[in-house]
């Protein structure tokens, strides 16, 4: 059966790096990387990617769907694969919109997996234009790389996309797959930083240290790892399965008091709570629960502090964001300090999947709620539910 | 320091067959002893000895096979495995030297042919080897009693978690102690084995200095807490300074402590579990102590303190007629007056709260002399250089490996010397070159080396690889591995692709893993793979 | 000189080794360790043996104070048994490439895989089953595990076991079931056996099987030696209740009694000591788990198993490890149940020992061993006093009640122990309502000669009213 792949790459990604910069966002970042003598790293991750897709034998017929030169038409006819161009008229230099306009022509073309070279701007870029209508998978090649749509390396991303496609030959033709997919969160900068970008998405707020500042800013589907692992670039385990997060998820429904408020920040970990509760979550937002009702939806700050005035206690369900340990940030400014100090530290309850916890550089959970001096709310060793029966330690810092 | 040139190596290929599909029908590889006329006669027909419900109706469809056929089949299988043949550094598993002479004796009738229920007096040198190198264990381990049902490793941390069960039951505090709390970089076992018996599982993640930290447990621990089940040091080669403070820790919280002795062998003779506190240890007999390890069998060997006692499983091994306990430093007991004759024996005693059984019998005896053995054959003075030369030597190659492009140490802010292994990583190569850590795992084994360990789960270590030489492998051996290593690493720089399609002069090339895991693919038994291909 | 088994035990070499560290001495390695964590005094130990001819007569003396079932005339069986060993399964687990190292890759071990794979494709064969793991530690092992593994299934928390079952495999599962002040407990139920014929009671077994029971562990034959023959009605029971039923059985049966799959069972469980492996003690024991290829079974397995595949290159097969991520070494405390290292060497002398059988050689040894176990019990009925339990339908194992000779076993046995033989397993203590009775195990191994002996003794010491034997 055929199959059909779709493929672009940021090629100005990953340039700031090697020059010191902590991103290639914006187009002043670019201009700047130039200036200190960065050579193009992305086109030559992706080139290893195809090549390592080519050599696989056992995918069949496959074709893909190239964006124009520079954003990837060369490499994929060097790498010796079948091509199809999709016409897009790109810019140059290019920026983020050409990332948008190739992705939504891929997704319109109608290819099974959207191969992409980037970092996480150009995630975030990729995702807003195709959405959860087609599957992604990220080659590493951008400076920051907290989403958990990039695979460890290119060769592993070549690998990845081949299974993917291997065993969507098997499955029977016409039909969803969502067994081999994974919702995967895509985090970027917070939005608010200001700063166009190249191919990246949104802000550039960071400066070459890797401040925290990020949030998320949607989840994509992404292929199933053959044996259930994630495939994150640290992810080498079997702790974070789906069904143990289910589990826990369940478990934690039905330990809710009926007569308390519970907020439930964002993420798709807590976002399984409310699933288990059969309700929607907002995902991206703050929801809040009580009586097993959702009395809130993408709550703000203000209608956060009316609900609270309506219940005699209320509890945080939290989840962990991204690669970089994010628990509270930028990202969810509605869990404001005026919110938070209205929760005791006691009532807040903490999910992740382990294999999150375990591939955090250091070992430590970030509260970042924007206030000056280091809020010492929730500091300390806290527990981590990971699993039913199942916790970990945890410090949080500022 | 280096190979003038690799060694022309290649494996046995003898592109050998399942042994379905081999052999002819009416051969057969052995013969039952024919039942004499009179039983028959006055059993009768034996098919009529069967309800007919409960009677097979289809033969087995077993390869019919001459004597020859088996064994030159299997010793192909075995020709067609590389294991200790080649050099195996295989960190966390302490690749030892398996005597000759230990594998011999178990054929004699009095290992061999003893059946787990005889009476006691009937197993009186068996029991003997139980009790002598208990006595060694105790001395090694500064613990009071040691049992060697478990099976493994694993079973000993199996049995850990039923006595922690059993000891906190005793005091009416298991509902509220249901905790036991372990560390990310422990054998995965421990936590494993702990939540199976029931228990919550708290784990402590490792922080800047490649250590969980003491204030981590502080917080961790509580009246919840049952028991702490650790390693140290670890598989990097880091040692926790801070091990007796978390021993207290947990005492003070009321909880036991257990100490996973799976890298004894850089400590061997330098530090006491009892000493250090605990209440309980695991010395694996297949590794650390000269008996086989991979394929088995295996003894996790469960060493306690009086308080544990108690609980320990049956039977126990015990002298009668003994004032106290042997000196650890006697001989064996035929230069002891007496001893094994008139007054000295050993009987097999039931401990009253004990747990019961983790496994059947009292244990893999084989495996127990095996150790015995070991123990005899290096002596106190043997034990202590063993463990003096696997830390040398895993910092000799430490010391070499600094010089290959793509490898680094791991926890690089930890500068102090590592014990008896240390993980290193590929994560370098692998950005640079695409070439994984199991890439080169594969490819060293087109040069006669076994496969390198990468790491227990969870990968803290990215692309990791974990060599441990031990004191079995001379500085040849030691130098020729790491000169394989360069030379692969440095392939993998120039020719990559030659490394991630390796191994090249192996038995087969490398498997496709996706059926493995595909339920519509997967198949463990040749009648699986039948149906799922539609073979007849 | 280095020691025998250290090759770099050498002042030179160390030296060498020391100057490329960069370290002054040895000790200067061992900085990690606190003083205060050392030792406090020098190890205290015997004497080193060093010489292979001192250690040899050493260990030789000291097992020569060991009498085994080959010198004697031995009737021990109980679920672990002596059967004939072929030689080559020896000579076979004695291979070198077996030992020690284990995690080769699947193309440099791939004699050890395919070994493996024949095992459970054998085995398999014999159940009539098409999932086989790896051998776990002990048939009592491999049932606590199937019956964990039917808990996850159902979701349900209460498992019924035969209230005739070996006490050691009996306090083996218990600990796997766990205990009920913590969360994750299975409750240990029994169902009794009917005093009439010794089977399992199937009115019991109706009254027990509530919405509860996650699974019914039964075997076949029993404790007592008897074949179930009402096993597949068990499965229609214990299926209509929502439940699994977990069967064990000894494989060396299968060649004349029904197998697991032929009886419409799907979780099967058993020895792996009986398919030629030697008693060593107790160190034979071995256990299996097999079940159908079914997901539902397969996802629950703690066990590594070895999956058929392919290479990379066409046309050629491999061996791999199949659903690791599930097991403990993938996924820690949230795999299944732990895993580690087995008894996988018995798992090869297993291999060798069923191809060496062939269909043929299983078809015989169950007839031989229900021959020679029917003719021992009519030879030992006829001695006064003494009486076949339950004299109809056994396999191998007779329970030989003593209440009519006003003997008890334990002096029965002293007595046939000083004539050089071990009589049956006294089951006085754990089942006291069978009085003073005994388990007779009778293999393909003993010989019309044998049971003649053992009846004079018995008949003498019935007779004569001997004395505790020594």
């Amino acid at each position: 059966m055929r199959r059909f792949v779709g493929f672009l790459v940021n090629p100005l990604a990953g340039m700031g790096g090697r020059v010191g910069l902590g991103g290639s966002d914006g187009e002043q970042r670019v201009a700047e990387a130039h200036r200190r003598g960065a050579q193009p790293v992305a086109p030559a991750r992706a080139s290893r990617a195809l090549h390592r897709l080519a050599a696989r034998r056992d995918v069949g017929d496959l074709t893909v769907a190239v964006a124009p030169d520079p954003m990837g038409a060369e490499l994929a006819e060097a790498s010796g694969l079948r091509t199809q161009p999709l016409a897009v008229p790109i810019g140059s230099p290019t920026t983020a919109a050409d990332t948008v306009a190739v992705a939504r022509a891929a997704a319109a073309a109608g290819v099974d997996l959207l191969l992409f070279a980037g970092g996480d701007g150009t995630a975030a870029d990729v995702l807003a234009a195709v959405g959860q209508s087609t599957p992604l998978l990220g080659i590493p090649a951008g400076v920051k790389m907290r989403s958990g749509v990039f695979a460890a390396s290119p060769e592993a991303a070549g690998d990845l996309a081949a299974d993917h496609l291997v065993r969507l030959a098997r499955a029977p033709v016409g039909e969803v797959h969502p067994e081999l997919l994974v919702p995967t969160e895509v985090i970027d900068a917070a939005p608010g930083g200001g700063g166009a970008s190249t191919g990246g998405g949104g802000a550039a707020p960071t400066g070459g240290g890797g401040s925290m500042q990020s949030a998320l800013v949607g989840v994509a589907l992404v292929p199933r790892a053959g044996d259930g692992r994630l495939i994150g670039p640290k992810s080498s385990s079997a702790l974070g399965s789906s069904s143990a997060l289910d589990a826990l998820a369940e478990a934690v429904a039905s330990e809710l008091d009926p007569d308390t408020l519970y907020l439930v920040g964002p993420g798709t970990t807590t976002a399984r709570v409310l699933a288990a509760l059969g309700l929607e979550a907002s995902t991206l937002g703050v929801d809040a629960v009580a009586g097993g009702e959702l009395v809130g939806h993408d709550v703000g700050e203000q209608e956060i502090l009316g609900l609270l005035d309506g219940y005699p206690r209320t509890k945080l369900i939290l989840g962990v964001i991204g690669g970089q340990g994010m628990l509270l940030g930028r990202g969810n400014q509605q869990l404001s300090p005026r919110v938070l100090a209205r929760v005791s530290p006691e009532d807040v309850t903490i999910l992740s999947s382990a294999d999150k916890l375990v591939a955090l550089r250091p070992a430590l959970l970030r509260v970042d709620v924007g206030v000056e001096a280091p809020f010492p709310w929730l500091a300390g060793y806290r527990r981590v539910r990971v699993a039913p029966r199942r916790d970990m330690l945890m410090r949080v810092g500022a | 320091m280096s190979m003038d040139r690799p060694r022309r190596y290649h494996a046995a290929v003898w592109d050998e067959p399942l042994v379905h599909e081999i052999g002819h029908p009416g051969r057969r590889g052995v013969v039952v002893p024919e039942v004499e006329p009179d039983v028959a006669a006055v059993a009768g027909d034996a098919a009529e000895l069967v309800a007919p419900a409960a009677r097979r109706r289809r033969p087995p469809s077993l390869p019919e096979l001459s004597e020859w056929e088996v064994l030159r089949h299997y010793l192909h299988l075995s020709q067609q495995t590389l294991g200790m043949m080649g050099i195996s550094l295989f960190g966390t598993c302490t690749m030892k030297y398996n005597p000759a002479l230990s594998e011999s004796l178990i054929s004699l009738p009095q290992v061999r042919e003893v059946h787990p229920l005889q009476h006691e007096e009937t197993m009186q040198g068996l029991l003997e080897i139980v009790y002598r190198l208990d006595l060694a264990l105790r001395e090694l381990s500064g613990m009071d009693r040691f049992v060697f049902q478990p099976g493994g490793g694993a079973d000993a941390a199996w049995l850990h978690a039923c006595i922690t069960r059993a000891y906190h039951a005793a005091r009416g505090e298991l509902a509220q102690r249901n905790e036991i709390v372990t560390t990310i970089q422990a054998h995965p076992c421990n936590s494993a084995t702990a939540a199976a018996a029931g228990f919550k599982v708290v784990t402590l993640p490792l922080e800047e200095n490649g250590r969980a930290s003491l204030d981590a447990l502080r917080a961790a621990v509580s009246e919840r807490t049952a028991a702490l089940m650790v390693n140290n040091p670890d598989d990097m080669g880091i040692y926790n300074p801070d091990i007796a403070e978390w021993v207290q820790t947990v005492h003070a919280a009321g909880g036991l402590c257990f100490y996973d002795h799976a890298n004894f062998n850089g400590v061997m003779g330098k530090l006491r579990a009892g000493e250090l506190g605990f209440d309980a240890c695991m010395f694996m007999l297949h590794k650390t102590f000269g008996a086989p390890k991979g394929n088995g069998p295996a003894v996790g060997a469960y060493g306690c303190t009086e308080r544990l006692a108690p609980y320990l499983p049956g039977p126990l091994v015990e002298p009668v007629g003994l004032d106290g306990d042997l000196d650890p430093s006697r001989g064996g007991t035929e230069d002891l007056p007496g001893f094994g004759r008139d007054g000295v024996r050993f009987r097999l005693v039931e401990p009253e709260a004990g747990v019961g059984r983790v496994r059947e019998y009292l244990g893999n005896l084989p495996q127990v002399l095996k150790a015995y053995a070991w123990v005899r054959a290096m002596g106190a003075e043997g034990i202590d250089e063993a463990s003096d030369l696997s830390v040398l030597m895993s910092n000799y190659v430490d010391a070499r490996l600094r010089s290959i492009r793509g490898v680094t140490r791991s926890n690089p802010e930890v500068g102090a010397y590592r014990m008896e292994m240390c993980r290193y990583s590929l994560e370098t190569l692998t950005q640079e070159t695409g070439v994984r850590a199991v890439d080169v795992q594969n490819r060293m084994t087109d040069f006669g080396i076994d496969a390198f360990w990468l790491s227990h789960e969870p990968w803290i270590v990215p692309e990791p690889f974990t060599p441990e030489v031990g004191e079995l492998w001379s500085k040849e051996d030691v130098d020729e591995w790491i000169d394989v290593l360069a030379l692969v690493c440095a392939e993998a720089y120039e020719h990559p692709e030659v490394v991630r399609t390796a191994p090249h002069r192996q038995v087969t090339h490398r498997i496709d893993t996706g059926p493995l895991d595909d339920p519509a693919r997967w198949a463990t038994t040749w009648r699986a793979y039948r149906a799922k291909h539609r073979m007849p | 000189m280095a020691h025998p088994y250290m090759a770099s035990a050498l002042d030179d070499q160390r030296d060498e080794m020391l100057a490329l560290i960069g370290a002054k001495s040895v000790e200067q390695l061992f900085e990690q360790i606190p003083p205060s964590h050392r030792i406090s005094a020098p190890l205290r130990l015997p004497p080193q043996l060093a010489s292979e001819a001192a250690l040899r007569r050493h260990l030789e003396r000291l097992l020569s104070r060991t009498t085994s079932s080959e010198e004697t005339l031995s009737f021990l069986g109980g679920g672990y048994y002596r059967h004939h060993v072929p030689a080559i399964c020896d000579e076979i687990t004695a291979r070198r490439e077996w030992l020690t190292s284990v995690w080769g890759t699947p193309s440099s071990d791939q004699g050890r895989f395919q070994a493996w794979f024949e095992f459970a494709s054998q085995l398999g064969e014999l159940l009539d089953l098409d999932f086989v793991g790896l051998p776990v530690y002990s048939w009592g092992c491999a049932a606590g595990h199937a019956l964990r593994m039917a808990a996850r299934m159902t979701g349900r928390r209460s498992v019924l076991v035969p209230e005739a079952l070996d006490p050691e495999r009996r306090a083996v599962i218990a600990n796997y079931c766990g205990s009920p002040d913590l969360e994750a407990h299975l409750d240990l139920a029994t169902v009794a056996w009917r005093r009439d014929d010794g089977r399992v009671d199937l009115d019991d077994l109706a009254a027990k099987l509530s919405s509860d029971v996650a699974a019914l562990y039964v075997e076949n034959p029993n404790f007592f030696g008897l074949v179930e023959d009402q096993v597949a009605d068990m499965v229609g029971m214990v299926a209509e209740a929502g439940a699994e039923l977990v069967l064990g059985v000894d494989p060396l049966s299968l060649g004349v009694l029904a197998p697991p799959g032929e009886l419409g069972v799907g979780l099967a469980v058993g020895t792996i000591q009986t398919l030629g492996v030697h008693l060593y003690a107790g160190g034979g024991a071995g256990g299996f788990i097999a079940s159908r290829d079914e997901e539902r079974y397969a996802r629950e397995y703690p066990t590594l198993q070895v999956s058929l595949c392919d290479t990379i290159e066409p046309g050629e097969r491999g061996f791999g490890i199949s659903l690791f991520s599930q097991t403990s070494y993938g996924a820690r405390e949230q795999g299944n149940d732990w895993t580690g290292n087995s008894v996988y060497m018995w798992s090869i002398a297993n291999a060798a020992f069923m191809a060496a059988m062939g269909p043929q050689g299983f078809a015989d040894v169950g007839a031989a061993i229900l021959q020679r176990s029917h003719h021992a019990a009519s030879r030992i009925a006829e001695l006064p006093g003494v009486r076949i339990r339950f004299p109809k339908g056994f396999f191998g194992e007779i329970v030989v009640d003593f209440d009519g000779t006003g003997r008890r076993v334990a002096d029965v046995n002293d007595a046939l122990r000083s004539r050089g033989i071990f009589g049956g397993l006294d089951l006085s203590r754990a089942f006291p309502e069978l009085g003073q009775s005994a388990l007779y195990c009778l293999t393909e191994l003993h010989t019309a000669a044998d049971v003649e002996r053992l009846v004079t003794a018995l008949g003498e010491i019935i007779a004569h009213g001997e004395e505790k034997g020594r």
